[in-house]
């Protein structure tokens, strides 16, 4: 075979710039362009000197495609666009509505996922089960401990070692259309009630034991996450009362609370956060009687296929100029001051994402007991069926 | 040692049957005995699948008698609506409609098949919700009407969706209609009403019981029109089967109640057809 005698020589500024920009304006892949450039190989080389590449996660063979599971309307999509365009790697999304669906998923194997997002209640189970790898932090230089809030991070780590990273914290409160119900909502007590007066056939709650059957629990006056028969008892009769009235039971309650065939819903932070963004009508309001807080954590499964991709797109997501798109994007709250500090003005502010402390104090998070416990999930299925 | 005709024959057969026959034994026979070993089993602590022999989970049955009752009812119902539709759709299809454009038309009936159940259900769900027909409505004065996430949408979900697999078989069986009888029994001075019930419907009814057969197996099993119809209101045996694998991760009764589905479908079919065979008089049912 012959070549053409400049093949192998290295490539001129003038090419290197050449095919630097065809890269930006992802003409080309990442791939080719360290090909074409020799830079692959130096990279390569380079990568093996401890200390001389920060981003050391991006230095493997990462491979051209990666899988992660997350939630409904949780993620800018630019992110992985930019993502795929740094390094690569195609990002292929599942969304899941519940946190036992995702843990459905995992124990039945197969999943293919490289990165997923599982609640903070969840992931002690996840750890239990072995179904997850404890982090390789070396992997992660862009994650920040020191600058992390520890009350919504702590459950990442188990004894000392870490097995997720936090995505974002946030808390369950209720989503009402405020032109159409003129009743002022302020607990879980009065969301049931008017669930069955003033909303009839327009409310919704969500297709997830933890916060349907929690809230109902909070709003009769007990734990959010009690799992004793007698006050799961209290809570299955207001939920099988409160049913003949619903406009559904759904977790992806956007498309129903836009097209206004429901009125007020169960509501996660970051969804009351857009659908008031779009909608000013629609407030967001929390349980003065309590309900969840919550984080989200970014976990790598054992089973991932390509964890370098996984570790690279989460040290990309641990970057504090990528987290504050995520965050503007999708309304939920940062955990890490370096984020908060980056974000606008009008987010921090704004009293869905971040509302007052005060606020918070009656807010319980997820136990893990809910998880796995079978009474709730059969109270559910009666509920579902009745 | 040369093969006798016979002996040939048998080898050909069992060598254009064992692809089919292996594919069925490995996708259906493995899968419903691992289910049913499954059954008898207990839940893990944390979920899924623990050794077990127990009959508690088959003792449980009773727990998810409203998904089976529900089931059980909207099946027939549903199949019964979708009887009422297809048939003058069909008879239009084989009897009354010009030959020349017969290709196009049937071909119409297939059409929506190129896209998507979940895809078209979700047409339905713009439909069905306040921008779509309520909101005409509201122009009109009526304000405020609820269609989504009633029982009645899912029936028309199910009655949309089910639609072509009752139409085709009946289209069959009228096509393959002999004229001349209905000329006869012109000819001796029946009514086209009598007409239709002495001869037309009696010899249609291979096809209709074989799209009935069709339509309602399938239904014992939806899960996704209740879904989104329904708003999770209405509950399946289908939806109750998601649930207990992807919620509760209750493999053991999550089995036990598959492999009950499978029998009670097995029983109901085979006294439906031995009925049928009554009715019709003769051996023709297609299916089982």
């Amino acid at each position: 075979m012959t070549k053409w005698y400049r093949e192998n020589a290295p490539i001129t500024a003038e090419n290197l710039t050449d095919e630097w920009m065809r890269l930006k304006r992802g003409s080309v892949t990442r791939r080719h362009f360290l090909g074409v450039t020799g830079l692959g190989l130096a990279a390569a080389v380079l990568a093996r000197q401890p200390g001389l590449f920060n981003s050391a996660a991006y230095a493997g063979d990462l491979g051209t495609t990666m899988s992660l599971a997350t939630w409904p309307n949780y993620h800018d999509p630019a992110t992985f666009e930019a993502f795929t365009a740094a390094t690569g790697v195609a990002v292929e999304v599942n969304v899941f509505g519940s946190n036992e669906e995702m843990l459905a998923k995992l124990q039945a194997g197969g999943t293919g996922w490289d990165l997923f997002v599982p609640t903070n209640y969840t992931i002690s189970t996840y750890v239990k089960l072995g179904l997850i790898d404890p982090l390789d932090m070396s992997k992660l230089p862009a994650f920040s401990q020191a600058t992390e809030s520890a009350r919504f991070t702590s459950e990442g780590a188990i004894d000392g070692t870490t097995y997720a990273l936090p995505k974002n914290w946030g808390t369950t409160g209720m989503a009402v259309n405020t032109a159409k119900i003129k009743t002022k909502l302020t607990s879980w007590k009065d969301f049931f009630e008017v669930a069955m007066t003033e909303a009839d056939g327009r409310a919704m709650v969500h297709d997830y034991q933890l916060t349907t059957i929690g809230n109902a629990l909070v709003s009769l006056g007990y734990s959010f996450n009690s799992i004793k028969p007698e006050e799961l008892a209290k809570a299955e009769e207001l939920l099988i009362k409160v049913k003949p009235h619903l406009y559904g039971i759904n977790s992806d309650y956007q498309p129903g609370m836009r097209a206004t065939d429901a009125w007020m819903t169960m509501c996660w932070t970051n969804d009351g956060a857009q659908l008031n963004r779009d909608m000013p009508e629609i407030a967001y309001i929390l349980g003065t009687d309590g309900g969840e807080i919550w984080t989200d954590f970014y976990a790598i499964p054992k089973s991932a296929a390509n964890k370098p991709a996984g570790y690279a797109l989460l040290d990309y997501l641990m970057t504090p100029e990528n987290a504050v798109k995520e965050h503007i994007a999708n309304g939920a709250p940062t955990t890490d001051s370096r984020v908060l500090a980056l974000l606008p003005a009008d987010v921090t502010s704004n009293k869905i994402v971040y509302p007052d402390e005060a606020s918070l104090t009656k807010l319980e998070f997820g136990a893990a007991v809910t998880l796995t416990d079978p009474a709730r999930a059969e109270l559910m299925a009666r509920f579902k069926s009745a | 040692m040369p093969l006798t005709p016979d002996r040939k024959r048998q080898l050909v057969t069992a060598a254009l049957v064992a692809p089919a026959g292996l594919w069925l034994f490995v996708f259906l026979v493995l899968p419903f005995m691992a289910m049913v070993v499954f059954s008898f089993g207990e839940r893990a602590p944390e979920g899924g699948y623990q050794a077990a022999f127990t009959f508690a989970q088959f003792a449980n049955l009773p727990s998810r008698a409203a998904a089976f009752w529900n089931t059980m009812m909207i099946a027939p119902v549903g199949a019964f609506l979708c009887l009422i539709v297809a048939y003058p759709v069909a008879y239009y299809l084989a009897i009354k409609s010009n030959p020349k454009y017969r290709l196009v038309l049937v071909s119409l009936v297939v059409v929506p098949f190129w896209t998507s159940l979940l895809v078209r259900t979700y047409a339905w769900m713009y439909i069905l919700g306040s921008r779509g027909i309520p909101n005409l409505l509201g122009m009109i004065g009526i304000e405020d009407v609820r269609l989504l996430n009633t029982p009645g949408a899912v029936l028309l979900g199910i009655v949309y969706g089910y639609l072509p697999l009752m139409i085709m078989p009946i289209y069959v069986s009228l096509e393959k209609l002999d004229r001349r009888l209905l000329e006869a029994s012109a000819d001796l001075g029946a009514k086209p009403v009598s007409t239709f019930f002495g001869i037309t419907l009696p010899l249609s009814l291979p096809g209709v019981m074989t799209g009935v057969a069709l339509v309602t197996i399938l239904l014992l099993g939806e899960y996704l029109i209740p879904q989104l119809l329904g708003g999770g209101k209405v509950f399946f045996i289908g939806n109750a089967l998601v649930d207990l694998f992807l919620q509760s991760r209750n493999w053991p009764f999550g089995s036990a109640i598959a492999v009950t589905l499978v029998v009670v479908v097995v029983i109901v079919l085979s006294v439906a057809m031995r009925v049928a065979w009554k009715v019709s008089g003769s051996r023709q049912v297609d299916l089982v």
